[in-house]
Protein backbone atom coordinates (compact mmCIF):
# COMPACT_ATOMS: atom_id res chain seq x y z
CA UNK A 1 0.00 0.00 0.00
CA UNK A 2 2.79 2.42 0.93
CA UNK A 3 4.66 1.40 -2.22
CA UNK A 4 1.60 2.16 -4.33
CA UNK A 5 1.19 5.60 -2.74
CA UNK A 6 4.90 6.40 -3.21
CA UNK A 7 4.85 5.35 -6.85
CA UNK A 8 1.70 7.39 -7.49
CA UNK A 9 3.42 10.43 -5.93
CA UNK A 10 6.47 9.92 -8.17
CA UNK A 11 4.38 9.50 -11.33
CA UNK A 12 2.15 12.50 -10.57
CA UNK A 13 5.12 14.78 -9.81
CA UNK A 14 6.68 13.61 -13.08
CA UNK A 15 3.50 14.64 -14.87
CA UNK A 16 3.55 18.06 -13.14
CA UNK A 17 7.06 18.68 -14.48
CA UNK A 18 5.97 17.48 -17.94
CA UNK A 19 3.12 19.99 -17.76
CA UNK A 20 5.52 22.77 -16.76
CA UNK A 21 7.80 21.86 -19.67
CA UNK A 22 4.85 21.95 -22.09
CA UNK A 23 3.72 25.36 -20.83
CA UNK A 24 7.30 26.65 -21.07
CA UNK A 25 7.51 25.32 -24.61
CA UNK A 26 4.49 27.42 -25.56
CA UNK A 27 5.35 30.59 -23.65
CA UNK A 28 9.11 31.09 -24.00
CA UNK A 29 10.03 33.73 -26.57
CA UNK A 30 12.38 31.93 -28.97
CA UNK A 31 13.69 28.59 -30.14
CA UNK A 32 16.66 28.54 -27.75
CA UNK A 33 14.66 29.34 -24.62
CA UNK A 34 12.20 26.64 -25.59
CA UNK A 35 15.05 24.14 -25.66
CA UNK A 36 15.45 24.80 -21.92
CA UNK A 37 11.92 23.63 -21.27
CA UNK A 38 12.11 20.67 -23.64
CA UNK A 39 15.56 19.40 -22.65
CA UNK A 40 15.26 19.65 -18.88
CA UNK A 41 11.61 18.81 -18.50
CA UNK A 42 12.01 15.54 -20.38
CA UNK A 43 14.89 14.27 -18.33
CA UNK A 44 13.50 14.70 -14.84
CA UNK A 45 9.91 13.83 -15.77
CA UNK A 46 10.97 10.58 -17.42
CA UNK A 47 13.18 9.77 -14.44
CA UNK A 48 10.32 10.36 -11.98
CA UNK A 49 7.65 8.51 -13.98
CA UNK A 50 9.88 5.50 -14.66
CA UNK A 51 11.08 5.33 -11.04
CA UNK A 52 7.41 5.30 -10.12
CA UNK A 53 6.86 2.33 -12.44
CA UNK A 54 9.93 0.57 -11.00
CA UNK A 55 8.73 1.08 -7.44
CA UNK A 56 5.28 -0.18 -8.38
CA UNK A 57 6.88 -3.44 -9.57
CA UNK A 58 8.13 -4.20 -6.04
CA UNK A 59 4.50 -4.51 -4.97
CA UNK A 60 4.44 -7.89 -6.73
CA UNK A 61 7.30 -9.38 -4.72
CA UNK A 62 5.97 -11.58 -1.93
CA UNK A 63 8.34 -14.53 -1.95
CA UNK A 64 11.73 -13.49 -3.25
CA UNK A 65 12.95 -16.94 -4.33
CA UNK A 66 9.89 -17.23 -6.58
CA UNK A 67 9.30 -13.62 -7.60
CA UNK A 68 12.89 -12.53 -8.39
CA UNK A 69 12.24 -12.10 -12.16
CA UNK A 70 10.44 -8.87 -11.22
CA UNK A 71 13.90 -7.45 -10.51
CA UNK A 72 14.77 -7.94 -14.19
CA UNK A 73 11.85 -5.66 -15.12
CA UNK A 74 13.12 -3.05 -12.65
CA UNK A 75 16.63 -3.24 -14.15
CA UNK A 76 15.22 -2.81 -17.66
CA UNK A 77 13.29 0.27 -16.53
CA UNK A 78 16.51 1.66 -15.03
CA UNK A 79 18.26 1.03 -18.36
CA UNK A 80 15.64 3.29 -20.02
CA UNK A 81 16.47 6.02 -17.48
CA UNK A 82 20.19 5.71 -18.26
CA UNK A 83 19.55 6.07 -22.01
CA UNK A 84 17.34 9.13 -21.46
CA UNK A 85 20.06 10.68 -19.27
CA UNK A 86 22.61 10.24 -22.03
CA UNK A 87 20.50 11.17 -25.04
CA UNK A 88 18.20 13.94 -23.84
CA UNK A 89 20.81 16.63 -23.09
CA UNK A 90 22.90 15.56 -26.09
CA UNK A 91 19.97 15.95 -28.48
CA UNK A 92 19.08 19.28 -26.85
CA UNK A 93 22.56 20.62 -27.61
CA UNK A 94 22.53 19.10 -31.08
CA UNK A 95 19.19 20.75 -31.88
CA UNK A 96 20.30 24.13 -30.50
CA UNK A 97 23.50 23.93 -32.56
CA UNK A 98 21.57 22.90 -35.68
CA UNK A 99 19.20 25.82 -35.12
CA UNK A 100 22.13 28.22 -34.93
CA UNK A 101 23.76 26.81 -38.06
CA UNK A 102 20.45 27.07 -39.87
CA UNK A 103 20.22 30.79 -39.17
CA UNK A 104 17.67 31.02 -36.35
CA UNK A 105 18.40 34.26 -34.52
CA UNK A 106 18.07 34.15 -30.74
CA UNK A 107 16.09 36.74 -28.82
CA UNK A 108 18.70 38.52 -26.70
CA UNK A 109 17.75 40.81 -23.83
CA UNK A 110 18.87 44.38 -24.64
CA UNK A 111 22.23 45.11 -23.05
CA UNK A 112 23.21 41.44 -22.68
CA UNK A 113 25.92 39.59 -24.60
CA UNK A 114 25.70 37.34 -27.63
CA UNK A 115 29.24 36.00 -27.82
CA UNK A 116 28.30 33.36 -30.36
CA UNK A 117 27.38 36.10 -32.84
CA UNK A 118 30.73 37.83 -32.16
CA UNK A 119 32.93 34.76 -32.59
CA UNK A 120 31.22 32.38 -34.90
CA UNK A 121 30.25 33.47 -38.38
CA UNK A 122 27.63 31.19 -39.76
CA UNK A 123 27.76 29.57 -43.12
CA UNK A 124 24.85 31.06 -45.07
CA UNK A 125 21.80 28.78 -45.17
CA UNK A 126 21.75 26.56 -48.22
CA UNK A 127 18.09 27.20 -49.00
CA UNK A 128 16.41 30.63 -48.98
CA UNK A 129 14.41 31.45 -45.86
CA UNK A 130 10.65 31.04 -46.35
CA UNK B 1 43.84 1.33 -37.95
CA UNK B 2 43.33 0.43 -34.33
CA UNK B 3 46.23 -0.54 -32.15
CA UNK B 4 45.60 -4.16 -31.26
CA UNK B 5 48.75 -4.30 -29.17
CA UNK B 6 47.25 -1.89 -26.63
CA UNK B 7 44.50 -4.33 -25.65
CA UNK B 8 44.77 -5.83 -22.23
CA UNK B 9 43.22 -9.19 -21.30
CA UNK B 10 41.91 -7.74 -18.03
CA UNK B 11 39.95 -5.15 -19.98
CA UNK B 12 38.59 -7.83 -22.32
CA UNK B 13 37.40 -9.78 -19.28
CA UNK B 14 35.78 -6.62 -17.88
CA UNK B 15 33.98 -5.84 -21.15
CA UNK B 16 32.85 -9.46 -21.45
CA UNK B 17 31.49 -9.31 -17.90
CA UNK B 18 29.58 -6.09 -18.55
CA UNK B 19 28.09 -7.45 -21.79
CA UNK B 20 27.11 -10.72 -20.11
CA UNK B 21 25.32 -8.93 -17.25
CA UNK B 22 23.38 -6.85 -19.81
CA UNK B 23 22.55 -10.04 -21.75
CA UNK B 24 21.18 -11.81 -18.68
CA UNK B 25 19.12 -8.79 -17.60
CA UNK B 26 17.61 -8.25 -21.04
CA UNK B 27 17.00 -11.91 -21.82
CA UNK B 28 15.69 -13.07 -18.46
CA UNK B 29 16.19 -16.76 -19.34
CA UNK B 30 18.71 -18.66 -17.27
CA UNK B 31 18.54 -22.07 -19.03
CA UNK B 32 21.74 -23.49 -20.62
CA UNK B 33 20.54 -22.84 -24.18
CA UNK B 34 20.01 -19.09 -23.78
CA UNK B 35 23.09 -18.68 -21.57
CA UNK B 36 25.32 -20.37 -24.14
CA UNK B 37 23.87 -18.12 -26.86
CA UNK B 38 24.81 -15.18 -24.64
CA UNK B 39 28.32 -16.52 -24.05
CA UNK B 40 28.88 -16.87 -27.81
CA UNK B 41 27.46 -13.43 -28.68
CA UNK B 42 29.33 -11.61 -25.92
CA UNK B 43 32.53 -13.45 -26.85
CA UNK B 44 32.23 -12.35 -30.49
CA UNK B 45 31.41 -8.74 -29.55
CA UNK B 46 34.32 -8.61 -27.07
CA UNK B 47 36.67 -10.01 -29.70
CA UNK B 48 35.50 -7.58 -32.40
CA UNK B 49 35.15 -4.36 -30.46
CA UNK B 50 37.09 -4.51 -27.22
CA UNK B 51 39.07 -1.46 -28.34
CA UNK B 52 35.94 0.71 -28.53
CA UNK B 53 34.64 0.90 -24.98
CA UNK B 54 37.83 2.03 -23.22
CA UNK B 55 40.32 4.25 -25.08
CA UNK B 56 43.33 3.84 -22.89
CA UNK B 57 43.73 0.28 -21.67
CA UNK B 58 47.02 1.00 -19.93
CA UNK B 59 45.16 2.60 -17.02
CA UNK B 60 44.94 0.08 -14.16
CA UNK B 61 41.50 -1.42 -13.56
CA UNK B 62 41.73 -0.30 -9.93
CA UNK B 63 41.76 3.36 -10.96
CA UNK B 64 38.81 2.73 -13.28
CA UNK B 65 36.90 1.36 -10.30
CA UNK B 66 37.70 4.50 -8.27
CA UNK B 67 36.56 6.66 -11.21
CA UNK B 68 33.33 4.68 -11.49
CA UNK B 69 32.50 5.24 -7.82
CA UNK B 70 33.24 8.97 -8.13
CA UNK B 71 31.21 9.11 -11.36
CA UNK B 72 28.18 7.61 -9.62
CA UNK B 73 28.40 10.12 -6.77
CA UNK B 74 28.68 12.88 -9.38
CA UNK B 75 25.49 11.56 -11.03
CA UNK B 76 23.70 11.78 -7.67
CA UNK B 77 24.77 15.43 -7.33
CA UNK B 78 23.73 16.06 -10.96
CA UNK B 79 20.30 14.55 -10.37
CA UNK B 80 19.77 17.01 -7.53
CA UNK B 81 20.80 19.84 -9.90
CA UNK B 82 18.24 18.56 -12.42
CA UNK B 83 15.52 18.73 -9.76
CA UNK B 84 16.48 22.37 -9.03
CA UNK B 85 16.59 23.13 -12.75
CA UNK B 86 13.11 21.73 -13.35
CA UNK B 87 11.68 23.76 -10.48
CA UNK B 88 13.30 26.82 -12.10
CA UNK B 89 11.76 26.01 -15.50
CA UNK B 90 8.40 25.41 -13.86
CA UNK B 91 8.57 28.84 -12.20
CA UNK B 92 9.70 30.60 -15.38
CA UNK B 93 6.97 28.92 -17.42
CA UNK B 94 4.34 30.67 -15.34
CA UNK B 95 6.28 33.90 -14.75
CA UNK B 96 5.70 37.10 -16.75
CA UNK B 97 7.80 37.51 -19.89
CA UNK B 98 10.00 40.22 -18.34
CA UNK B 99 11.62 37.75 -15.93
CA UNK B 100 13.67 36.29 -18.78
CA UNK B 101 16.95 37.85 -19.88
CA UNK B 102 18.13 35.49 -22.64
CA UNK B 103 21.79 35.80 -23.60
CA UNK B 104 24.60 33.72 -25.07
CA UNK B 105 27.83 33.68 -23.09
CA UNK B 106 31.32 32.38 -23.73
CA UNK B 107 32.78 29.93 -21.25
CA UNK B 108 36.33 28.60 -21.25
CA UNK B 109 36.99 25.22 -19.68
CA UNK B 110 40.27 23.76 -18.44
CA UNK B 111 39.03 20.22 -19.19
CA UNK B 112 41.00 18.39 -21.88
CA UNK B 113 39.61 15.02 -22.93
CA UNK B 114 36.56 14.57 -25.16
CA UNK B 115 34.69 12.55 -22.55
CA UNK B 116 35.16 15.24 -19.89
CA UNK B 117 33.91 17.90 -22.31
CA UNK B 118 30.94 15.73 -23.25
CA UNK B 119 30.11 15.28 -19.57
CA UNK B 120 30.46 19.03 -18.93
CA UNK B 121 28.28 19.94 -21.93
CA UNK B 122 25.54 17.54 -20.83
CA UNK B 123 25.78 18.73 -17.23
CA UNK B 124 25.50 22.37 -18.27
CA UNK B 125 22.44 21.54 -20.33
CA UNK B 126 20.83 19.75 -17.40
CA UNK B 127 21.53 22.37 -14.72
CA UNK B 128 19.31 25.40 -14.12
CA UNK B 129 18.93 27.98 -16.88
CA UNK B 130 21.77 27.00 -19.21
CA UNK B 131 21.97 25.08 -22.49
CA UNK B 132 25.21 24.33 -24.34
CA UNK B 133 24.88 25.37 -27.99
CA UNK B 134 28.35 24.90 -29.37
CA UNK B 135 31.81 23.72 -28.38
CA UNK B 136 34.81 25.08 -30.29
CA UNK B 137 38.01 23.72 -28.75
CA UNK B 138 38.11 24.94 -25.15
CA UNK B 139 35.29 27.43 -25.53
CA UNK B 140 31.69 26.57 -24.80
CA UNK B 141 28.89 28.81 -26.09
CA UNK B 142 26.05 28.68 -23.61
CA UNK B 143 22.53 30.01 -23.87
CA UNK B 144 21.53 31.34 -20.46
CA UNK B 145 17.91 32.12 -19.81
CA UNK B 146 18.50 34.83 -17.19
CA UNK B 147 21.27 36.76 -15.46
CA UNK B 148 21.40 34.41 -12.48
CA UNK B 149 22.03 31.39 -14.71
CA UNK B 150 24.76 33.24 -16.63
CA UNK B 151 26.61 34.19 -13.45
CA UNK B 152 26.22 30.65 -12.12
CA UNK B 153 28.85 29.38 -14.58
CA UNK B 154 31.74 29.77 -12.18
CA UNK B 155 33.79 26.64 -12.73
CA UNK B 156 32.41 24.58 -9.85
CA UNK B 157 31.20 21.94 -12.27
CA UNK B 158 34.61 21.77 -13.99
CA UNK B 159 36.23 21.10 -10.64
CA UNK B 160 33.77 18.34 -9.83
CA UNK B 161 34.35 16.69 -13.22
CA UNK B 162 38.13 17.08 -12.98
CA UNK B 163 38.00 15.43 -9.56
CA UNK B 164 36.37 12.29 -11.04
CA UNK B 165 39.26 11.70 -13.43
CA UNK B 166 42.21 13.01 -11.44
CA UNK B 167 45.07 10.54 -11.29
CA UNK B 168 45.91 10.92 -7.61
CA UNK B 169 44.74 7.95 -5.55
CA UNK B 170 42.36 8.96 -2.76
Amino acid sequence: MILTILSVILIVSGLVFFFGAAVGLMRFPDFYSRMHAAGKGDTLSTLLVISGFALYQFRDIHDFSHDWPVLLVVLKLLAIVVFIYLTSPTSTSALADAGWEDGIDPVIEPGRENHLEDDCHRTPPSSPQP
Amino acid sequence: MESRAARSPLYSALIFGVLMVIWVVFSGFLDPFHLSLGLISCGIVTWLSSGLLFDDQSIPIRRRAVQTVRFISYMVWLTWQIVLSNIAVLKLAFAPRSSLQPQIVRYRTPLKTDFEKFLLANSITLTPGTVTIKILGDIFYIHAIDDGAASGLNGEMDRRIARIFETREP
